[in-house]
C-alpha cells in the first residue's frame, strides 16, 4: 500500500495571486516544485526560498514557506548565508538566465564550487523578461533583442558547462511542459546533499515566444531530445529506436539495428561517475545531436554547510570555552590586585 | 664589547653625564625595514610596560607593500608605544625615542622626532650603500637632516647579533632575524625594564620553536648588557607604574576588541554569531579573529566578494543568527544595495566599516574619516540606518556592542565606523563582566500580543519595531524581500499613501532608538569658552587637546559622539550651551555638516586634516586656542 503523503502540494501554496503572464512557462515550473516538495514531505516551515531578481524571481510570493524575494543577482549568497546558519532547513534558490549567470555569475560559481547544499532552480528563458526584452548570457551569438538590434555578438553560457566547469556535482535539466519528470527531477535535486543546478527552460511567451520550441515540440520532442536516468541505456526517438554510443572521443548518435549498432553499444548513463567528461559532452549536445534532459550528474561530495558545522564541533570537542570570558582568560591576561 | 660611536652632531650632550628622569609619559617608536620585526619588538615593549602597570597606547604604521625593497623609503615600518604613569590617549604626536634599523627609517620618521630625541641605529646598516638606498647625498645622515642635537646611541647591532649567536650553529640569514630583540633589549635597559618579563613573552610566542627562543632571549640579554656596560650619556628613563583598578588586564588592539564586542552582544542575545566577509585592508583582522572562535560556535567565514560577505549575513540573520560584515570604504560601496535590502527587510545586520584614506584604493593602510556622508546616506531610496563609531581602541568592544544591541532590538542595519588608527592601535583593557551590560532581547514573533492575526510587519507600537519570525519556526512562514509592503497586509505594495506611510515608518523607527540610548557627555569645564566636539576614533587626540588646554588656564569642554545615527536626545541642547563651538574630524566637514542639517542655526567652526595620519595634539591645541582667542 502507498504511503500516504504527509503533505499535499496545496499546502506549500500561499494565498497570494500569481501574477506572471498567462502562458508563462514559470506556472508549470511551480506547479511542479510544489508537488516535488510534498513528494519530500519537509514541513513547509522547513522550507526556505530565497530567490533574487527577475519574473521568476518572484515565485518565493506564492510558496506557503519561509520566503525571501532579495536583490538581482545575489540569491545565492543569501542562500549560502541561511543554509550555513541553519543546515537544517531544507533551501531553494529561484533564479533566472540574467540573475544568476550574469550580475550573480560570481555568487552562483562559488556556491557550486562551495557545494553548500542549496537545491538552484535555474529558469532559463534566454531573455530579460522584466526589463521587456533584453538579450541574456544564454541568448545565442546573433541573437536580435531590444538592446542587439542587429544582434549579438558574443557567445552564451551553456548553464551545464559553467556549473560543472565550477566543480559541480549535480547538474539537471528539463523542460516546462514536461510536468511529470520536471516533478521527479526537482525532488531528485533536494534529495541530493550538496549544490543541485536544475536548468529549466522555460518559454517567455511574451519577449521570447517558442525560443526552445524546436526542442520542446511535442512533434519532435522524443527526435530532439534525450532523457537520461541513471543505469539505463541512453536511448531515445519515438520507439526508443535510438541510441548513444561512443565514437573515438565523441557521442554519435545511432539507430540501433542500423550500421552494425546493436543494443549492446550503447551506453548506458553513470550519473555518479566522478569523471565529468561525458558529463560534459552530452550536457553540450546540440544540432544533429539530442538535447540531454535529466539528472545528468548526481556525485556524492562533502557540503559546505555540513562541514561548517563539523569543523565547530570538533574545535569544541578539543577545547571547552564556550563563553567570551572564557576565551579572553585563556589569552595573555595579567592580574592587578 | 665594541666601543659606542658618537656622531659629531651630539657632541654638545656628552657633556652631561648619564642621568635617570623620572617622566610621567613618554613615546618609543620602533622603526626598520618591514622585515626587521619592529612590529614584534613594539608589541613586547607595550606588553610589559602595561604589565609593569604604565598606561599604554601603540600605533603600528606599516607600509601598504608586503616587501618594498630592502633598506627602501617606502620599505620603513614603524610601531609606536606611549607610555605613562597617567592616562593616555593617544600613541603621542612625537618620539621620546626612536629605534632605526637604517638610514630609510631615520629619514622617513624625521618628522617624528623632537630636539633631544634619543635615536638609536645599528651603524652596521648606515653603510654607504645603505644610505644610497634611502637617497642620502652625503655619508652624514643626522647632518643632511639637520638633526643637530638629537642624541644618538649608535650600535653595532648586526655585527654584535652575528657575534653573539655564534655558538648557535644558525646561518646568517636567521641569526640577523633576531636584530629586533637587540633593539628591544636596548630600549628594556633605557626604561629600566627587567627582562623577565620579556623572556616570558618570548617563551609563550616561541613555545613551539625553543631554539628559536633561546636565540632571541640571548640577543636580548646582550642588548640589553650593551646598554648597560657602555655607559651611554643618554638619559634613562622611569615611568611610575600606575595605580589601576583591580582586575584581569589584557593587550587589545581596536580590531580585536571590536570582535570580542560582537561575541558578547551575540552571547548576551542568546544567538548565533555570523560573520561573512572579504579580506580588505584595515578590517581583515576581525576575520581572523572571529573565524578562530570555533570553540564558540561562531560562524566566521570569507566568501568570493564583499556582496557575498553582507548578503551571507543577511541571509544569516533571516534564518535567526546575528548577521554581521566586515569591510573598509570601497567595500561598503559594494554593499550598499543589500544594506538596503536589509532595511526594507527589517532585519538585523551589524556592518562595520574600518575606514581607510579614499577615494577608491587611496591609501589602505592610514587612517581617516572619510566614510560617515558613505555610512548615512549611501543607499538608493530613503533608507536610514543606525550609525555608530568607536572612539578608541577599547571602546570598539562597547560600541560593537551596542551596534549588535541595537541591531537585533530594533531590527535593523547598524553601521559600525572604526578606523586604521583605533583598529590597530592598543591599549591595555580591564576583561569586561558581561553581567554589567545590558541585556539584549531578540523581538520575536511569538512575542506579538497585538489583536490582528501576526503578520510579518506587524509592528511593536512602543518602538515600531516589526518582530522577528525566524526561518524554520511553525506558525510563523512569511515571506518579506526588496519590494514595498502593505503596513497592515504585509503584501506587496505599490500604493502611494501607502508608500509614504512605510517610509516614514522606517524613518520613525530609526528616530526612536534616541530613547534607547545613552546620553552626550560632556568632559571638561561647564562654563567652557570653546566646545570641542568630535566623533569615533579622535577621541583621545581630542581629549589630550582639552587637556592641554586646560593646564594652559584655557575653559574648553570636550562632546565626543559615538552615537551618530539617531544623535543622542540632548544633542542640540549641549551644542547650543556654548558659545564657540569646533567640530574636529579627519575628513572636509562630513560631521559638521550633519550636525548642521539637524540642528538649526548651529554653524561651529569647523578642523579638517585629510592627511591619512592621526590628529597632532599640538596643532590642535595651537587651532583651538586661536579660536578661544579670537
Amino acid at each position: 500500500m502507498e504511503e500516504a503523503l504527509k503533505y499535499q502540494a496545496q499546502d506549500y501554496k500561499s494565498d497570494q495571486h500569481v501574477r506572471w503572464c498567462p502562458g508563462c512557462g514559470d506556472h508549470a515550473v511551480l506547479n511542479c516544485i510544489h508537488k516535488a516538495m510534498a513528494e519530500l514531505g519537509t514541513a513547509p516551515h522547513n522550507v526556505a526560498v530565497i530567490s533574487g531578481i527577475g519574473c521568476s524571481s518572484r515565485l518565493p510570493y506564492y510558496m506557503n514557506s519561509y520566503g525571501f524575494h532579495t536583490i538581482h543577482g545575489r540569491a545565492a549568497a543569501i542562500a549560502t548565508g541561511v543554509k550555513t546558519a541553519r543546515p537544517d532547513l531544507s533551501v531553494w534558490v529561484v533564479t533566472g538566465d540574467g540573475d544568476c549567470l550574469a550580475i550573480g555569475g560570481n555568487h552562483f560559481i562559488h556556491a557550486v564550487r562551495r557545494n553548500v547544499n542549496l537545491n538552484i532552480a535555474l529558469f532559463n528563458n534566454k531573455i530579460y523578461g522584466l526589463t521587456k526584452g533584453q538579450y541574456s548570457p544564454t541568448s545565442e551569438r546573433g541573437f536580435v533583442s531590444k538592446s542587439s538590434p542587429f544582434g549579438t555578438v558574443e557567445e552564451p553560457f551553456i548553464p551545464a558547462e559553467l556549473a560543472l566547469g565550477a566543480r559541480g556535482n549535480f547538474f539537471a535539466r528539463t523542460i516546462d511542459v514536461d510536468l511529470k519528470n520536471t516533478t521527479e527531477v526537482f525532488a531528485e535535486a533536494a534529495r541530493h546533499k550538496g549544490a543541485s543546478v536544475v536548468e529549466v527552460l522555460v518559454n517567455c511567451v511574451i519577449f521570447n515566444h517558442g525560443i526552445h520550441k524546436h526542442i520542446t515540440d511535442k512533434e519532435y520532442r522524443a527526435e530532439r531530445t534525450i532523457f537520461l536516468r541513471h543505469g539505463e541505456k541512453m536511448l531515445f526517438g519515438k520507439d526508443n529506436e535510438k541510441g548513444l554510443v561512443l565514437d573515438g572521443l565523441k557521442l554519435k548518435a545511432v539507430t540501433v539495428g542500423k550500421d552494425g549498432y546493436t543494443l549492446d553499444d550503447i551506453l548506458v548513463h553513470d550519473a555518479h561517475e566522478k569523471d565529468i567528461a561525458l558529463h560534459l559532452m552530452l550536457s553540450l549536445m546540440k544540432d544533429d545531436m539530442p538535447l540531454a534532459l535529466g539528472v545528468i550528474r548526481e556525485v556524492e561530495a562533502p557540503c559546505y554547510d555540513e562541514a561548517v558545522a563539523g569543523q565547530i564541533a570538533e574545535v569544541q570537542a578539543k577545547n571547552p570555552a564556550r563563553t567570551l570570558k572564557e576565551v579572553l582568560m585563556k589569552g595573555e591576561v595579567w592580574e592587578v590586585k | 664589547m665594541p666601543p659606542l660611536i658618537v656622531y659629531n652632531t651630539i657632541l654638545y650632550f656628552m657633556a652631561e653625564q648619564t642621568k635617570v628622569m623620572t617622566l610621567e609619559k613618554v613615546v618609543v617608536r620602533f622603526s626598520g625595514d618591514s622585515g626587521d620585526g619592529m612590529q614584534l619588538s613594539g608589541t613586547i615593549f607595550s606588553n610589559l610596560s602595561a604589565i609593569f602597570g604604565n598606561e599604554i597606547s601603540t600605533f603600528p604604521d606599516f607600509p601598504a607593500e608586503i616587501r618594498a625593497p630592502q633598506g627602501s623609503l617606502s620599505g620603513v615600518s614603524g610601531f609606536q608605544v606611549h607610555l605613562g604613569s597617567r592616562k593616555i590617549f593617544t600613541p603621542g604626536d612625537k618620539a621620546d625615542v626612536l629605534v632605526a634599523m637604517n638610514p630609510a627609517a631615520l629619514k622617513v620618521n624625521v618628522k617624528y622626532l623632537k630636539p633631544d630625541t634619543i635615536v638609536i641605529i645599528d651603524t652596521d646598516s648606515f653603510k654607504k650603500e645603505d644610505l644610497e638606498k634611502a637617497q642620502f647625498a652625503t655619508d652624514d645622515p643626522f647632518g643632511e637632516l639637520g638633526l643637530t642635537t638629537v642624541q644618538v646611541v649608535a650600535a653595532p647591532v648586526s655585527s654584535m647579533v652575528k657575534e653573539g649567536l655564534a655558538e648557535f650553529g644558525l646561518d646568517n640569514k636567521s641569526a640577523l632575524r633576531c636584530k629586533n630583540m637587540f633593539a628591544l633589549g636596548l630600549v628594556c635597559w633605557l626604561f629600566e625594564r627587567p627582562l623577565e618579563g620579556a623572556i616570558h613573552l618570548l617563551e609563550s610566542k616561541f613555545a613551539k620553536k625553543p631554539g628559536i627562543v633561546k636565540a632571541n632571549i640571548k640577543v636580548l640579554t646582550d642588548g640589553y648588557n650593551y646598554g648597560n656596560n657602555i655607559d651611554a650619556s643618554v638619559s634613562t628613563y622611569r615611568i611610575e607604574s600606575k595605580k589601576t583598578a583591580p582586575g584581569f588586564y589584557t593587550d587589545v588592539n581596536g580590531n580585536k576588541a571590536l570582535s570580542y564586542g560582537l561575541i558578547a552582544a551575540a552571547e548576551k542575545a542568546g544567538l548565533r554569531l555570523f560573520l561573512g566577509s572579504y579580506p580588505i585592508t584595515p578590517a581583515t583582522d576581525i576575520l581572523h579573529e572571529l573565524s578562530g572562535r570555533k570553540e564558540l560556535g561562531v560562524k566566521g567565514l570569507q566568501f568570493e566578494d564583499e556582496i557575498a560577505g553582507v548578503s551571507t549575513a543577511i541571509g544569516a540573520s533571516f534564518a535567526g543568527a546575528l548577521g554581521v560584515t566586515s569591510t573598509s570604504g570601497p567595500g561598503l560601496a559594494l554593499k550598499s544595495e543589500a544594506i538596503g535590502l536589509a532595511v526594507i527587510a527589517e532585519l538585523p545586520l551589524v556592518v562595520v566599516d574600518v575606514q581607510r584614506g579614499g577615494p577608491s584604493t587611496g591609501l589602505p593602510t592610514k587612517s581617516e574619516q572619510t566614510d560617515l556622508m558613505q555610512a548615512l546616506y549611501g543607499r538608493n531610496g530613503e533608507s536610514p540606518v543606525v550609525v555608530i563609531a568607536a572612539a578608541t581602541p577599547t571602546d570598539c568592544f562597547d560600541a560593537a556592542f551596542w551596534a549588535g544591541k541595537l541591531a537585533v532590538e530594533h531590527m535593523t542595519p547598524v553601521i559600525l565606523l572604526s578606523d586604521s588608527f583605533i583598529a590597530n592601535g592598543s591599549s591595555a583593557w580591564k576583561l569586561p563582566d558581561l553581567d554589567t551590560y545590558p541585556a539584549v532581547k531578540p523581538p520575536y514573533a511569538d512575542q506579538y500580543k497585538g489583536e490582528q492575526v501576526w503578520k510579518p510587519y506587524r509592528r511593536n507600537p512602543d518602538t515600531l519595531v516589526r518582530y522577528w519570525a525566524v526561518s524554520g519556526t511553525e506558525g510563523f512562514a512569511h515571506r518579506i524581500g526588496g519590494l514595498e509592503k502593505d503596513y497592515n497586509t504585509s503584501a506587496i505594495s505599490t500604493e502611494a499613501m501607502n508608500h509614504q506611510k512605510m517610509v516614514e515608518t522606517r524613518q520613525a523607527k530609526i528616530d526612536r532608538i534616541a530613547e534607547f540610548i545613552p546620553a552626550l557627555e560632556v568632559s571638561g569645564d561647564t562654563d567652557a569658552d570653546l566646545l570641542i566636539v568630535g566623533w569615533g576614533g579622535t577621541y583621545g587626540h581630542l581629549y589630550e587637546a582639552m587637556e592641554t588646554m586646560h593646564e594652559r588656564g584655557l575653559k574648553v569642554a570636550l562632546a565626543h559622539f559615538k552615537f551618530i545615527n539617531p544623535l543622542p536626545k540632548n544633542t542640540e541642547e549641549v551644542l547650543k550651551r556654548y558659545g564657540k563651538v569646533v567640530v574636529a574630524e579627519q575628513n572636509k566637514g562630513q560631521f559638521a555638516n550633519y550636525l548642521r542639517s539637524n540642528i538649526a542655526g548651529f554653524n561651529p567652526y569647523k578642523f579638517n586634516r585629510v592627511k591619512g595620519q592621526p590628529f597632532v595634539v599640538s596643532r590642535l591645541v595651537e587651532e583651538f586656542t586661536k579660536i578661544v582667542e579670537e
